[in-house]
């Protein structure tokens, strides 16, 4: 479990970005932590690895302190994937890439070559094994630095941002994938304001705005909240707007989804056809 | 005559490497808002970095075909002369503001094209309002926020005063209310400057309700092209993997299902609006 | 010792010494230069070092000056020590008072370069200085170039953490290890950061472009620099001070 309790953080510069945070994420856990730029939420997840250690109060990952702890160590545990790949490539194949982490936690040779060619199927990047990472798509580039950090199987996996610039397909797979973990037991925490993305995942949402957070809850709950979602800088997903505009025709406002809205729909006397 | 002219364009980065646009044509009338889309590696960034010469001039490789913008063909001039026509904003905020104030970025532009300081102080105050940045005028870029950061891109390019702003996906980086802001500054620049607007974008739920076109890419060519009611509720949008905006998606499976639909809902109220009609439709019917 | 660049970086600010031309505070901070160079008797270096005092209360630019200093005061201890240890040698492995003002007034002659300098650009919008620099007749591609540097210095200090951050979210141990392993943990960090330079550098000049960068030889400018009549003053006084400075030495050869 990770726990943070009554967190505060200030910059170097001065500046306060949480302002007195407490929550649990608990394993096996699907949480998206969302809010404005500058919300917080970034800052936040780096408490989680001990990039970043509390101004005041607890940050503990499994019953450790992370102020006790050093990045290496936490980072076992807690995996990582930045929002911009090009900030971590520079290995000559993708090969390499893949297996740095591995090497820095000091894997055996053989495990190594097992977990890289595990996490590049997984990825579906196998085939650009020897070339280098450079040469790769912006979408390859961004899976390859996926495949780096589930190589060394963490139980906590953190995404910071990781459907920007995305199309459709690359953001299906994605949620594929990451439900995929999430039922094998892995704890996802994904960082993000795609509010559509996250109406699909259906996960547990931490809400934050200017380093508070201001709500907590399934996204059932969570998502239909309009003003405290403005307050984020959040629009409520297109089914969820459609439904509350048809409050008096006595249709939920909590509807997430169109397959739930058609369900809706369909049991709604008013337009049944015969 | 058309404002913005593409024939049979062709496009490789390198000799004898693969095409990445693939004998391109279309047309864009004046005051068009046409929103460029696909699936990643179509070639849509390519694509828009045919209309103000960045290619072929800045990124050489080979040109087939013909590109001309506002009369201009791109062939022909120059990027510094296209820049007088066509406005370019780019999808990272950071990378296009080089000055150390909004006020002298906005300027920067008109100072390269020699414009006397009068001119360039009026020009500059009338872009920052446009844009609603003119309290904002001393700030350095690293103290203002994405949103802001792209409404002075804006500004810095409107300034110039061209006929034609590409942007691409000029919101990537932005959260959904400031992206449906900038959509909103964008839409008043062609309504009321009578601006064509060629926007690159995946954020189709957001854009949607803005644009006059679509033009749906894959793999180098133009496979769609026409209104966004029509174009969005296609299959063959749905299969090439781009982001069909939900309420389009729950009137698709209404529409198959039977139900009478008069025109497609891009929006969530457009989507109410045709609901109520069913609901009253089968009251009444 | 970063923190001896906060000394250096522009705060805004409105005071007379902010309102300068840049010209005129940059003449300042080379004569400051001249007059360190030309004396080295210590009761000298005390007198300039106290000199700028008065200018940095009229910017209020007081806390980041100090700043500067505090970060130069490594390199001022290290000066220190190598004149005392070299005097100390010299006269035969005797310390005298004499090597003790000597290494002194050298130190001085340090702070004295870095606190002229850093008042000067705390107190200079470097789109100024560059439009000064291009004044002087240095062409405008260097001009923008050098304004650019300053412009992303705090993005590439975010950038710089924020590989850092990633390569050790993969284990990567910064802190640990001999020399030579400690060199080689730095490639992870290296590498991203010059590939993101010329990322950067590749979108910037796609941006210029398209702004219609090499439009006209000839650039207007949206501010010009003006002299005012404040700035002739200071001119003045800068230039007594030199021309007091030169006689004084020429009647009171160094000893």
């Amino acid at each position: 479990m990770i726990k943070v309790e009554n967190v505060y953080y200030s910059y170097p510069n001065g500046f306060e970005a949480l302002k007195g945070v407490s929550l649990e994420i608990h394993k096996g856990e699907f949480v998206t932590i969302m809010g404005e730029n500058g919300a917080g939420k970034t800052t936040l997840v780096k408490l989680f690895n001990g990039l970043l250690k509390p101004s005041k109060g607890v940050v503990t990952v499994d019953g450790i302190r992370t102020v006790d702890a050093s990045v290496a160590t936490l980072a076992r545990k807690v995996g990582f994937v930045f929002q911009n790949p090009d900030h971590q490539l520079f290995c000559e194949t993708v090969k390499e890439e893949v297996a740095f982490a591995l090497r820095n936690m000091g894997f055996q040779k053989d495990v190594i070559e097992k977990r890289v060619e595990w996490a590049l199927n997984l990825l579906d990047i196998a085939k650009y094994r020897e070339a280098s990472p450079f040469t790769l798509s912006g979408g390859e580039r961004k899976r390859v630095a996926l495949a780096s950090v589930l190589a060394f199987d963490p139980d906590y996996l953190i995404l910071d941002e990781p459907t920007i610039g995305q199309d459709y397909s690359q953001k299906e797979r994605l949620r594929h994938l990451v439900l995929q973990l999430n039922q094998q037991g892995k704890t996802i925490i994904i960082v993000t304001h795609d509010v559509e993305f996250v109406a699909e995942c259906k996960p547990r949402i931490i809400l934050m705005s200017k380093g508070k957070i201001l709500a907590q809850g399934p996204a059932k709950e969570v998502l239909p909240k309009a003003d405290i979602l403005s307050r984020a800088s959040l629009l409520m997903p297109q089914i969820t707007q459609l439904f509350q505009m048809l409050s008096d025709l006595g249709l939920p406002g909590n509807v997430l989804d169109e397959y739930e809205a058609w369900e809706v729909l369909k049991g709604l006397g008013g337009i049944r056809l015969a | 005559m058309p404002h913005v002219e593409v024939k049979n364009l062709s496009y490789s980065y390198g000799e004898g490497e693969e095409k990445v646009l693939k004998d391109i044509s279309f047309e864009i009338s004046r005051g068009e808002f046409v929103l460029l889309t696909g699936p990643s590696g179509c070639g849509k960034t390519t694509l828009c970095r045919c209309f103000n010469g960045l290619i072929p001039h800045f990124y050489g490789g080979k040109m087939d075909g013909e590109v001309s913008v506002a009369g201009l063909r791109v062939l022909d001039h120059q990027i510094h002369e296209m820049a007088t026509v066509v406005g370019f904003v780019f999808q990272n905020p950071e990378n296009q503001l080089f000055a150390l104030t909004v006020e002298r970025d906005v300027a920067f532009g008109l100072e390269n094209l020699g414009l006397p300081k009068e001119e360039i102080s009026k020009r500059v105050n009338w872009a920052l309002k446009i844009v609603g940045m003119e309290g904002f005028r001393f700030a350095a870029p690293f103290e203002l926020s994405g949103g802001q950061q792209q409404r002075v891109a804006i500004a810095s390019v409107l300034a110039m005063q061209p006929e034609v702003i590409v942007l691409d996906e000029p919101t990537s980086f932005l959260d959904p209310a400031t992206a449906l802001n900038i959509f909103q500054i964008l839409k008043r620049l062609n309504e009321d400057l009578r601006m064509t607007i060629i926007l690159v974008e995946h954020r189709l739920e957001l854009a949607s309700a803005f644009i006059d076109r679509i033009l749906l890419m894959n793999e180098g060519s133009i496979v769609l092209d026409g209104d966004p009611r029509s174009i969005l509720s296609q299959e063959e949008s749905r299969l090439l993997g781009i982001g069909i905006p939900k309420v389009v998606r729950l009137f698709k499976m209404l529409r198959k299902e039977g139900f009478p639909l008069e025109s497609f809902p891009l929006t969530p109220s457009e989507g109410a609006m045709a609901i109520r009609r069913l609901v009253k439709g089968y009251d009444q019917g | 010792m970063l923190r001896m660049l906060d000394g250096f970086r522009f705060r805004r600010g409105d005071s007379v010494i902010h309102r300068l031309d840049p010209r005129i505070k940059g003449l300042y901070a080379i004569v400051m230069m001249v007059a360190a160079m030309l004396y080295s008797e210590f009761y000298a270096m005390v007198f300039l070092a106290l000199l700028p005092i008065p200018l940095v209360f009229l910017a209020r630019v007081r806390k980041e000056w100090l700043r500067s200093l505090k970060g130069s005061a490594f390199f001022a201890s290290f000066i220190f020590l190598i004149n005392l240890i070299t005097g100390y040698l010299y006269a035969g492995l005797v310390l005298t008072s004499e090597t003790i003002f000597y290494s002194l007034s050298m130190t001085l002659r340090f702070i004295i370069l870095m606190e002229s300098f850093s008042l000067f650009f705390l107190t200079t919008i470097p789109d100024d200085l560059s439009l000064a620099i291009e004044k002087i007749g240095i062409p405008h591609d260097f001009c923008f170039a050098f304004t650019s540097a300053i412009r992303f210095v705090p993005d590439l200090a975010l950038e710089i953490q924020s590989i850092m951050d990633a390569q050790k979210s993969r284990g990567l141990e910064l802190e640990k290890g001999s020399f030579m392993e400690r060199v080689r943990n730095y490639i992870p960090i290296l590498v991203p950061m010059l590939i993101r330079s010329f990322q950067r550098s590749l979108e910037l000049a796609e941006a210029m472009e398209s702004r219609a960068y090499g439009a006209q030889k000839k650039r207007t400018s949206l501010y010009e620099l003006k002299m005012t009549r404040s700035d002739y003053i200071a001119l003045g006084l800068i230039l007594l001070f030199l021309f007091t400075i030169v006689s004084l030495r020429f009647f009171i050869p160094p000893s």
